[in-house]
């Protein structure tokens, strides 16, 4: 099935606490709502085709891939690559609408997860791209040596700091343990990130040989960057010190642990009424089981045998 | 009574210098059907999107009575029905029936109006079924006439269409000159098919070079072929 | 009418595809949050979950190999969660000792690696079904009705428009790609390339391919402009839900609110 090959980093439902879902989400909205002002700003009425059809390539291009050694094979995320092209608000934009679609239609990465996903890949992704790339550009500002460097740069990084956003997610909703999870993703994005860098740059080279005014993004589309610039910086750096602290405890933040045995502390009063064993010599929970069993049986076959009869009373009309 | 479409001395040149259109000066009268035949690069497609604003260049371009400025774009894009090459970047919406919807849309109608108008237009190319399907899905004689549905439900005053046969099989080339003759409002095709040209367009110009170097009955000058030679054309 | 391999949407004929898409909307998001707030161990609960996603595959007649196999797609994932079979506190299941490494699986680790999987596999279910039985036109209109921006929803159809365009267009250039990856029959000649290399025309391609996008989005932004565009969304104002459809959704949310508080009682 020539789907997306399975990303790493969309998050797929049942993985992230509610809670921690819910403030992803409460943050990522607003954001997203202030990148849509800013893009509506910027580019104007040009805005919705120039979004909608670059967020298409940059899903089409998603699907090249370069086989690295035998079976495995890297392909491109793209966070760089539009932050570099569009500017920081316009790639939030793009990289919103590719990670949507991808939770919509493709079941890349979950619907409840998607808040989670797009703070990782459109937010954190395109923040710190452009804290590197615009970083390095401002270093070297006349030379092309410093928007390849860059754009390199750009790309490994961003895959690698959205990747620990992503760990510490897991840890927080007690998915995995941060000592495995934290370092296993920051190692696969790195590797990852090795393969993001490479095409980006030879997606770089191309357009600076072919039309090379399209990678000087107009003034417009970089003022006001700043907030994105501090933000980038920010999470980088917390993700960056704050990942190896985590993952120093083996069973996860005592947060997590905390937090579940309040919520069955808070359980039981309400369940006082019901007494503990209904039937003699079988728990509760079995019973429960059983007769849910029962019931969801009796309508999956239910439902099966009422499709085939109405079929097949189709077909004798 | 106005003039269709009435330009007069227009000049444009492109950013980097390149003089595309020189001194042109045209009228189109209510109800004639006109060719603009011409070269690869003679200025065809430049002066075709002078006529709805899209490109604005030095003179006059006058459009069902109004100029073509600023405070009046709205209107004239709504009088001239604008089909470009590639259906492909015409049919942007997820459905037909949305793409075909737009332009009423955007002049304000309300639902119903708008109802009435997208299966007035898709019932004039012949595509009366087609409004729940998606762009994507149809052939390319399909994805042609639907396009100029989606120009024909603003009910334009001129239609104005950019290689209309290009990339058809026969069959469907026929069905689409069957069409367009019997469509009663003003026209304005480019076209490289001067057969088509000679069959329904009873005037045409010849552009070579940013300039319209003739002007006259379709029969009389695509027989002239010295005329044609020398401006890179040939009947065939 | 052909599909294009991509699109999950099949059409066909059953009670779930003529259902209203808003609806379908709102009770699969639902769904897939009383999966996601159902405590661990809570098996009473996922099973009737289980029963419910399994019936309307059926009546979706979309095939419950179909769903199972896309759903498949979706479990790699599990690997993350793994671990937490043996780093969880507990009784002990069982151990495994590996030279120095010794590791404890617990019960609780693994009713909470169970309960993982069981969330993740009937969420995605969910969302495969809503997927396949609704044209995206549809879900477009379901997103507006939620309240998503009209300008973001815009942006959404475009891409959705011209996705199958694009990736058919990387597709050919890939094919052409293969087309021009012979091995030379010479010895001494290293066929392929270096990896870096390789990564490099993947990236040119790609590069090829956002530029031609770029382009593309300045011929589409004229043809809008042609129709009287003006930078602001405009659509028709959405039709009204059906009563039966509205009857659905109530029925539907009150089922899995009651599935919730099962879940509650059930869970560890």
């Amino acid at each position: 099935m020539l789907n997306s090959p399975f990303q790493p980093m969309h998050i797929p439902d049942g993985f992230l606490s509610a809670v921690v879902s819910l403030v992803l989400w409460m943050i990522s909205v607003p954001l997203i709502g202030y990148a849509l002002k800013r893009v509506g700003q910027d580019l104007g009425e040009r805005q919705v085709p120039v979004m909608g059809v670059l967020a298409a390539a940059i899903f089409a291009g998603q699907m090249l891939n370069f086989s690295v050694t035998g079976g495995t094979s890297g392909h491109l995320l793209g966070a760089a690559l539009a932050t570099m092209l569009l500017g920081p608000w316009a790639a939030v934009v793009v990289l919103t609408t590719v990670v949507s679609i991808q939770a919509l239609i493709f079941q890349d990465g979950g619907l409840l997860a998607l808040g989670p996903n797009l703070f990782n890949m459109a937010l954190v992704g395109v923040a710190v791209a452009h804290f590197v790339y615009s970083s390095i550009r401002r270093l070297a500002p006349a030379k092309p040596a410093g928007l390849f460097i860059g754009g390199v740069l750009a790309a490994w990084t961003s895959i690698v700091i959205a990747s620990l956003a992503c760990a510490l997610e897991l840890v927080l909703s007690g998915t995995s343990p941060a000592n495995l999870a934290i370092p296993a993703m920051a190692g696969i994005h790195m590797l990852i990130g090795l393969g993001e860098a490479a095409i980006t740059l030879g997606a770089i080279a191309f357009l600076y040989t072919a039309r090379h005014d399209v990678l000087q993004p107009n003034g417009a589309a970089q003022r006001g960057s700043v907030a994105v610039w501090v933000g980038g910086a920010a999470i980088s750096a917390a993700l960056a010190i704050l990942s190896p602290l985590a993952s120093a405890h083996p069973d996860g933040l005592e947060w997590v642990a905390r937090q579940q045995g309040f919520l069955k502390a808070a359980r039981h009063p309400i369940y006082q009424l019901i007494p503990d064993y209904v039937l003699p010599g079988i728990p509760n929970d079995a019973l429960a089981t059983i007769l849910a069993g029962i019931i969801g049986a009796l309508l999956v076959f239910g439902t099966a045998l009422g499709v085939a009869y109405a079929r097949r009373s189709n077909t004798n009309r | 009574m106005h003039h269709s479409i009435e330009i007069e001395s227009l000049s444009f040149c492109y950013p980097d210098g390149h003089a595309a259109l020189e001194d042109i000066s045209l009228r189109i009268a209510p109800g004639e059907k006109v060719a603009l035949v011409g070269p690869n690069g003679a200025g065809k497609s430049t002066l075709i999107l002078h006529l709805n604003g899209i490109l604005t260049g030095t003179g006059r371009v006058t459009v069902s009575g109004l100029p073509v400025q600023p405070p009046n774009l709205g209107r004239v894009r709504a009088a001239v029905g604008m089909v470009f090459q590639n259906p492909e970047d015409q049919l942007f919406s997820p459905t037909v029936y949305d793409d075909v919807a737009f332009g009423p849309i955007y002049q304000g109608f309300p639902a119903d109006k708008v109802e009435e108008r997208v299966r007035a237009a898709l019932a004039s190319v012949g595509m009366g079924g087609y409004a729940r399907r998606v762009s994507h899905h149809l052939s390319m004689g399909e994805k042609k006439s639907i396009a100029i549905a989606t120009v024909l439900s603003m009910e334009p005053e001129v239609l104005v269409l950019d290689e209309p046969t290009a990339g058809l099989d026969p069959r469907a080339r026929r069905t689409l000159i069957n069409r367009l003759q019997e469509l009663p409002m003003t026209m304005l095709v480019s076209s490289h098919d001067l057969a088509m040209v000679r069959e329904a367009f009873p005037r045409v110009l010849i552009m070579d070079q940013g300039r319209i170097v003739a002007d006259g009955q379709s029969a009389e000058l695509l027989a002239d072929e010295a005329l044609l030679h020398a401006h890179g054309l040939e009947l065939m | 009418m052909h599909i294009h391999f991509l699109d999950p949407y099949r059409p066909l004929r059953s009670p779930v595809h003529e259902l209203d898409a808003r609806v379908k909307f709102v009770l699969t998001l639902a769904f897939i949050v009383t999966c996601s707030l159902t405590p661990v161990a809570a098996w009473p609960a996922y099973v009737l979950l289980g029963a419910i996603v399994l019936s309307v595959e059926i009546l979706s007649g979309l095939g419950v190999t179909y769903v199972l196999k896309r759903a498949a797609l979706a479990l790699p994932f599990a690997l993350a969660a793994f671990p937490v079979i043996f780093t969880a506190e507990g009784r002990e299941l069982f151990s495994i000792s590996m030279g120095a490494l010794s590791l404890q699986a617990t019960v609780e680790g693994l009713e909470r690696f169970a309960s993982i999987v069981l969330k993740s596999w009937l969420s995605v279910q969910a969302a495969i079904v809503m997927a396949a039985s609704s044209p995206f036109p549809e879900l477009l209109q379901a997103m507006r009705a939620v309240g998503v921006p009209r300008m973001l929803v815009a942006m959404f159809g475009l891409m959705w428009r011209y996705l199958f365009v694009l990736v058919d267009e990387a597709l050919r250039l890939m094919r052409a790609r293969a087309a021009r990856s012979g091995h030379a029959s010479e010895p001494g000649a290293r066929p392929g390339g270096s990896a870096l290399w390789r990564a490099r025309v993947a990236g040119g391609m790609a590069g090829s391919l956002l530029l031609r996008a770029f382009e593309r989005s300045e011929r589409i932004y004229a043809a809008m402009l042609a129709r009287g565009y003006d930078g602001e969304t405009r659509s028709l104002p959405l039709a009204r839900i059906s009563f039966t459809a509205r009857l659905i959704l109530i029925a539907g949310l009150v089922l899995l609110l009651v599935l919730l508080l099962l879940g509650t009682a059930f869970g560890a």
